[in-house]
């Protein structure tokens, strides 16, 4: 098939950045759409042009690394998916594709698609994990775990850290991602000792790092493509407000 | 040049005798003490949270936006640990002998024995810190099998384990950078170890963002930067793992161990056309409840559903009576080959067999339908339940698998292939983790130590977290409380600014080229000749054209290779090519020590030595060590030979049957 793209190209944070439009010939509909965006940088090396530059890594959808706004969704038209999974059989010959970075004031731009998203690890920094060091563990099934709550807590701990929660809500906020890390550990008896002031130090790292409030509107759920619930969102909230009653902090 | 340091004494007593008896570093001087970690996988994460924890001033490098995001996380299937919650017979010691013979007699007894050891505290690390293992009703740790074995040994998180262990990692790195015990650099990428009077004293690295090189110093290095399957092109590996960090280290006398083990897992998504960039696992485990067959009839146009059992061929179950579908990776890997070479192969390429839940879907639904007492259920409510089953354990690979090639995995049986996917070979360590070159260390993947020729399924996250949290934290004491007073040397000694000169002159030329052929086209073209000549099977004229060809490629890579942008900016395509040029490099050795070995062991296979049934026939008279090989120069290797002595295992022929 043959198509248009319509891709974001920005040299580096500070300069600005505008559309691009470029035609590509021949794609199979086999072809993943990152390889799509394969031959067209091959075609803009040959042509002496410079290639697009955008995130990638494993190519099977874990790693979190890719991120392209496809038509106006994170990570394009697929339900539950990343953009490295998404297929050229999602589109028709003709289609035009307009490609964007992620756009949120705590993610920069760093060049064309690719952005800054280290403050999800400064996020984790402030109290994303349990303070436990190596060599200090007692036998893993001294601790029988309901499989429920061990299932549940799965469920939350599948982010990959992509990003795309933020880059679909309206505010930038980064709620469903934050709320999974705090819904994975609190769901586990071993998160109970720092339970409260995990949740309230990651709540100010999330809040200084510049990402917006959440008003509960979905969007994040709608386009999370590990499908993480937004009862995750209650149960932060439910967890903050607790800790904000409770805690000696 | 190789002293293994294997400690003396019964192999049950090495480990527990070294860690009593090593050198220790006080907490004062460990403040003191800078060590710098390449590479932030399941070795590299741990090992930095560890040292972190231990008072070591850490700093971290991975060319990812996110220590979060090694390939380590792609890891699907499990983690194996000999717990024995199952009651199965499985004991430290069958676990190490299923590693030895599952790497064909090609690992160290006394390395593979204290994996063993210490992957029971890697379950309980984990699940301390927050790994949401499979449990079962009753709360507990739930267990699969995987291939080579035959007790249920391996943990696992659903298709996910790799996700959920790195995250454990991650965190616990992460928790270290924010008490400042160790400082991350993310979009970095190393290109050069820095020596010292002999010992490695620090690297060169670049900011892949800003394109500036830095120099770092560290009382010692550890490279944890994974393995080289990229070298094939198309591999189920990340698009960036490379061979780079430790192709540096050997290019300034670290050796280089039996690059020719490479592992071919069988059960991937076959290749769909040119445009292909890399190739996607379907989880061993699949082979837990997935049988394997191909028609019996060569050429057999028909659908899947149009072909009665009784014309299908299950060839593992056929050949391998005892192992079944469970056989290791390299015997399943080669005989999915021979089925299709022999003209049984399926899809329109022909190069796939089927891995089919069919049966499995009904079983499990017949267990459903007798849980909820219903007898007299029929088909379709039984099957509905056992896809219900299937979907819980295997969910997010049959959705993988639908995503990639459109077709329902629960309808039809999935199409599968052999595709790289793990090198056994890498540094050579001693015992230590040690490589030849002082101070400077390898970790995981990235080192050759402990799967031989062959690495059985769930081991790699096992070795990768045993190496990171419980070997290198008491083995670099060992090594560092000899350096106590030994201050940080300055980035501006003469060797920083020799290292970073070297580089930087490199990179110069690379973009000084100014050709005509993308970095891309020349991967691909290496690719092709390493899998055609260098692959599943390997026979004496094939390695000696692969050689010839490679050379040659090399010739017109430094020629002929267009790099667009400039050196001071973010530009993905110049990383790109140093990497390429050192795939292409480490491909004319792995060609060498595959052309050295005359004898088939594990995923090595010579065609000119097989049994009469197809095996792999090795031969332990001159054979039975580890290939070492020095950089002498360019095309220039020495070989070092280091042999391996079983005291404790008898080898024999493997035996599948």
């Amino acid at each position: 098939m043959n198509l248009t793209l319509k891709v974001w190209r920005q040299k580096n944070t500070n300069e600005k950045g505008g559309f691009e439009t470029y035609q590509v010939k021949d794609i199979s509909s086999e072809m993943s759409f990152l390889e799509m965006f394969d031959v067209l940088n091959e075609q803009l090396i040959r042509d002496n042009k410079e290639p697009i530059a955008f995130d990638h890594d494993c190519r099977e959808g874990i790693c979190g690394m890719c991120s392209m706004y496809i038509n106006g969704k994170p990570h394009g038209p697929w339900q539950a998916n990343t953009t490295c999974q998404l297929h050229m059989r999602a589109f028709k010959d003709g289609d035009t594709i307009v490609v964007e970075p992620w756009r949120a004031k705590a993610f920069p731009v760093i060049k064309d698609l690719v952005v800054d998203r280290s403050a999800f690890d400064r996020i984790i920094q402030a109290g994303g994990y349990i303070s436990v060091n190596t060599g200090n563990a007692v036998d893993g099934n001294a601790l029988p775990i309901e499989k429920a709550k061990a299932d549940a807590s799965f469920a939350a701990a599948m982010c990959i850290g992509c990003g795309a929660c933020v880059a679909a809500c309206k505010n930038s906020s980064a709620m469903l991602f934050l709320s999974a890390k705090v819904s994975h550990l609190a769901l586990l008896p071993q998160g109970n000792p720092e339970r409260k002031t995990r949740v309230v130090d990651m709540v100010a790292q999330m809040d200084k790092e510049g990402f917006g409030a959440c008003t509960n509107t979905g969007a994040c759920e709608a386009t999370c493509p590990k499908e993480i619930s937004i009862a995750n969102i209650a149960r932060l909230n439910q967890e903050y407000l607790v800790a904000g009653l409770t805690a000696n902090k | 040049m190789l002293d293994a340091k294997i400690p003396a004494g019964p192999l049950d007593d090495k480990w527990t005798d070294y860690k009593g008896h090593c050198k220790l570093v006080n907490p004062a001087n460990k403040r003191k003490l800078e060590v710098i970690i390449v590479g932030t996988g399941l070795a590299g994460a741990s090992a930095a949270a560890s040292l972190g924890e231990l008072g070591y001033k850490v700093k971290a490098f991975c060319f990812q936006d996110s220590p979060r995001r090694a390939h380590s996380i792609a890891a699907q299937g499990g983690i194996n640990a000999a717990k024995n919650y199952q009651n199965d017979g499985d004991s430290v010691f069958r676990l190490f002998y299923d590693t030895i013979k599952g790497g064909d007699y090609r690992a160290r007894e006394a390395n593979v024995h204290r994996l063993a050891e210490v992957s029971a505290n890697i379950i309980d690390q984990c699940v301390a810190q927050g790994v949401p293992f499979a449990r079962e009703y009753g709360g507990l740790l739930s267990n699969r099998s995987f291939g080579g074995t035959q007790v249920q040994r391996t943990f696992y998180a659903a298709g996910q384990t790799g996700q959920q262990l790195l995250i454990g990692a991650y965190q616990a790195l992460e928790r270290q950078v924010a008490l400042d015990n160790v400082k991350m650099y993310a979009r970095h990428e190393m290109l050069e170890v820095v020596m010292v009077d002999g010992k490695a004293r620090g690297i060169i690295a670049k900011d892949l963002v800003s394109g500036k090189l830095e120099r770092h110093f560290g009382h010692a290095v550890l490279l944890c930067s994974g393995g080289y399957g990229n070298v094939f092109y198309l591999s189920t590996n990340a698009m960036g793992s490379n061979v780079t960090a430790a192709w540096k280290a050997h290019k300034k006398g670290a050796a280089f161990a039996n690059p020719c083990f490479t592992q071919i897992h069988p059960t991937c998504i076959p290749v769909s056309g040119d445009h292909q960039s890399k190739l996607t696992l379907m989880s061993e485990s699949l082979r837990n409840d997935g049988r394997i067959w191909v028609p019996k009839k060569q050429g057999d146009n028909r659908k899947a559903s149009e072909i009665p059992e009784e014309e299908r061929d299950y060839y593992l179950e056929r050949r391998y009576p005892a192992f079944g579908n469970l056989v290791p990776r390299d015997v399943a890997s080669r005989a999915a080959k021979e089925r299709c070479d022999a003209g049984y192969g399926v899809g329109t390429s022909k190069q796939a067999v089927y891995l089919d839940y069919g049966a499995a879907i009904e079983r499990y639904g017949r267990i459903e339908a007798s849980k909820e007492g219903k007898d007299n259920a029929s088909i379709e409510e039984i099957i509905t339940w056992g896809k219900g089953v299937v979907k819980e354990k295997y969910g997010n690979l049959f959705d993988m698998y639908e995503k990639i090639t459109g077709e329902n995995p629960y309808e039809v049986p999935m199409r599968i292939y052999p595709a790289v996917h793990y090198t056994m070979g890498g540094l050579w360590v001693d015992y230590e983790l040690q490589t030849t070159l002082k101070g400077l260390y390898a970790l995981g993947e990235a080192n050759f130590s402990d799967h031989g020729a062959n690495r059985l399924g769930a081991s790699a996250l096992m070795q990768g977290l045993a190496d990171g949290y419980f070997v290198i934290p008491y083995t670099i004491g060992n090594y560092l409380a000899d350096e106590i007073y030994n201050k940080p040397i300055s980035t501006d000694h003469e060797a920083f600014v020799a290292a970073e000169k070297e580089v930087s002159e490199r990179i110069e030329k690379l973009m000084s080229i100014k050709g005509t052929q993308t970095v891309e086209s020349f991967h691909k073209r290496l690719g092709k000749i390493i899998w055609d000549k260098c692959g599943m099977a390997r026979n004496e004229q094939g390695l000696k054209q692969a050689i010839a060809e490679v050379q040659a490629l090399k010739k017109e890579f430094w020629s002929d290779v267009k790099i667009p942008g400039t050196v001071h900016e973010y530009n993905p395509e110049l990383d790109k090519a140093g990497r390429v040029a050192d795939f292409i490099e480490l491909g004319e050795l792995m060609c060498i020590d595959a052309l050295n070995r005359n004898e088939s062991c594990g995923g090595h296979f010579r065609e000119e030595y097989q049994t009469p049934d197809g095996e792999a026939l090795r031969d332990d008279e001159n054979f039975m060590y580890v290939a070492a090989w020095e950089f002498k120069g360019d095309s220039n290797w020495e070989l070092h030979k280091e042999p391996l002595q079983y005291e404790v295992i008898k080898p024999t022929q493997r035996n599948y049957k």
